[in-house]
């Protein structure tokens, strides 16, 4: 019922929120700050979410792919969990793994293709400088001083603008999947309060892990490894996301919504992080991570934690593993020499037997909402298909236990949650459907209780 | 020594050592003899332009893949910020011995291996074309967990080591803002005071 709500709505803070992912009006508005931002940001992401991944993921292919390829001059984080990473969870950092090159033809299973793979890991890594990788304006001295003009782009890729868009979708998923009326402000301040959050959480990560950030192809074009930025501002805007942004949580939603903000974002940057390097455990934290912002946007809905809530969680946390575990497995090296302790690197028959299991698992979450009056049974019919494809290639990756069945688990993954999270939306039980269900089974009881509510 | 041998070229321990001063006994008083001046960096093969009152950072190091800086001394540098300078300095040469050190053992422990296992398995190191014959990524994978744990003692320690310099150095960061923000604001007061 509307009464458990807890959304304190604040004014006209919606109508001045400026979302940047869909508005593409805001080129014609002579705002100084817009445009520096358009400026620094041309690539920013399209509202078409399919493309975007598509988008983000081609890029981040092109810049790994063989360091041959002329390096984007934008560092695009690729976050191996990013997209379940919602917001302030601490998942969001999630590394990006680094994917293999999208333009290598799927048949992958030649020992040649392999053959070349290595020698081109091989040639990258003993290339002392690999000139043709970076770009030119990469090999020279830098005077670190810093432009205006550069800041939005620098803090946006300090935030991991990208990942915390994802996040702030899946954010999203869990408000529209609550089973209340859909308030607009109270969307928008949990959207925005989670975004902030998680903007937060990333720039905490990315300063605690400088040196192990330069030392991974995937992640050394970040503003901290090359100087953009100092280590005392990227605190400082830290602390000026986080702090609002709980705040505006806590005091503009609900307080569950804030203090499980408040929790991701340590989860993620004192527990996460430094785990990492310290036991195969932070895979499982990571997920958890990513499983809160759903969560967070339940709450943010209804007020409380139930069972609709613990279930989206529960599926985004499962999604985590096929997704990681699979991205992880082309970056063994990396992690290796990194220092990462993976599963991929320390406990492969694990890994695969985690991604596995996982997968498997999203079959019975779907299956348990309708049970939850969440969604209509037509959920785990139509999502079938799907999770079926998703464990097929899980079965595959935990047999073969190479990269090719890693990469197609792992691409995979990318386009199974938000079609998921599609499905659900679309076979969401109607509350009202519900109400009259329960006026019919309550009569009198429930005009009782109707009266008496305000 | 061990800093300078792992930056570019050796014999460069004269021109390092007023880089990373506090780092060696050697040092003396370099950075401060030259104050207002901007130091040496001839071991790095870049000297910022003369009236750049920033510090430079430059292209990643072949070993290491960490990013030099080379600091600017300011003439009027007060105590604080020279222990900002000097503990930067500190983290750079350590982190820059540390992961020099460490990339070079893992390049040779990977071609060890390499070789060892085309050994046993009767191939050589380059195929007919010449080519450097590799192992596919499944076979490394032996290599890449035997490496992590052998080094993960070492890089827990480099861990402790690398926190705890990093929010020493963040803070210090932060007090220097501070001060030269009250400075600058007790300079405009007197300016108006003046006027």
């Amino acid at each position: 019922m509307s009464a458990a709500r807890r959304c304190s709505p604040p004014r006209a803070l919606a109508g001045l929120f400026v979302w940047h992912l869909k508005n593409t009006g805001i080129r014609q508005i002579p705002c100084r700050f817009v445009h520096l931002w358009r400026v620094a940001n041309d690539r920013l992401v399209t509202f078409q979410y399919f493309t975007f991944l598509k988008r983000m993921y081609v890029m981040q292919y092109n810049k790994d792919l063989s360091q041959r390829a002329k390096p984007k001059s934008d560092s695009v984080a690729f976050p191996f969990r990013e997209l379940q990473q919602l917001d302030q969870d601490k998942k969001i950092i999630h590394e990006i793994r680094r994917i293999s090159p999208v333009h290598q033809p799927l048949s992958e299973t030649s020992s040649r293709k392999e053959l070349r793979e290595m020698k081109s890991a091989a040639e990258t890594e003993d290339s002392v400088t690999p000139v043709r990788a970076e770009s030119k304006e990469d090999r020279q001295w830098k005077e670190m001083k810093l432009r205006l003009d550069d800041l939005p782009g620098i803090l946006a890729r300090l935030s991991k603008i990208k990942l915390t868009a994802l996040v702030v979708s899946t954010t999203s998923a869990g408000f529209a999947m609550a089973p209340v009326p859909f308030d607009l402000t109270c969307f928008l301040l949990a959207s925005l309060g989670t975004g902030l959050a998680s903007c937060a959480a990333n720039s905490i990560n990315q300063f605690f892990e400088v040196p192990f950030d330069s030392n991974m192809n995937r992640t050394k074009t970040r503003p901290l490894v090359r100087g953009q930025i100092s280590p005392l501002l990227a605190v400082c805007f830290a602390a000026s996301c986080g702090v609002p942004g709980i705040a505006l949580l806590t005091l503009g939603v609900n307080p569950l919504t804030g203090a499980l903000g408040a929790f991701n974002i340590f989860l993620y940057t004192c527990c996460y992080t430094p785990m990492k390097r310290m036991s195969i455990a932070n895979t499982w934290v990571g997920a958890v991570v990513g499983a809160i912002p759903p969560v967070m946007g339940w709450t943010a809905a209804t007020g409380s934690l139930d069972a609709g809530a613990l279930l989206l969680g529960g599926i985004l946390y499962s999604w985590q593993f096929p997704h990681f575990n699979a991205l992880s497995w082309g970056l063994r090296e990396d992690y290796s020499r990194g220092g990462y302790c993976m599963m991929s690197v320390t406990h492969p028959g694990l890994c695969r037997r985690v991604a596995l299991r996982h997968c498997l698992a999203l079959i019975g979450l779907s299956t348990v909402a309708p049970v939850l009056d969440i969604t209509t049974w037509t959920f785990p019919i139509i999502s079938l298909p799907i999770n079926l494809y998703i464990s097929y290639l899980g079965f595959r990756f935990y047999r073969d236990a190479d990269r090719s069945s890693s990469r197609k688990l792992f691409f995979c993954s990318l386009w199974h949650l938000p079609m998921l999270l599609l499905v659900m939306f679309t076979c969401k039980k109607s509350f009202l459907e519900k109400e009259d269900k329960g006026d019919l089974l309550g009569g009198n009881h429930g005009r009782a209780m109707e009266i008496r509510l305000p | 020594m061990a800093a300078a041998r792992t930056l570019r070229g050796g014999g460069c321990c004269r021109h390092c050592r007023l880089l990373f001063s506090s780092s060696f006994s050697s040092a003396g008083g370099g950075p401060t003899a030259q104050r207002g001046e901007r130091q040496e960096s001839a071991g790095l093969g870049f000297s910022p332009p003369a009236h750049s009152r920033n510090d430079w950072i430059g292209p990643p190091d072949k070993h290491s893949n960490l990013r030099p800086v080379i600091f600017y001394v300011p003439p009027e540098e007060s105590p604080l910020e020279r222990r900002l300078r000097e503990a930067r300095q500190e983290a750079q040469a350590s982190d820059q011995h540390f992961w020099a050190q460490h990339n070079r053992t893992f390049r040779q422990e990977k071609e060890e291996f390499i070789y060892s296992r085309l050994k046993a398995k009767g191939l050589e190191m380059r195929d007919e074309t010449g080519q450097k014959a590799t192992l596919n990524a499944e076979e490394m994978a032996d290599f890449y967990k035997d490496f992590l744990s052998k080094n993960f003692r070492k890089h827990m320690q480099y861990n402790r080591d690398w926190y705890k310099r990093n929010f020493t150095i963040t803070f210090l960061m932060g007090q220097v803002a501070l001060a030269r923000a009250l400075r600058r604001l007790r300079w405009k007061k007197k300016n108006v005071g003046n006027q």
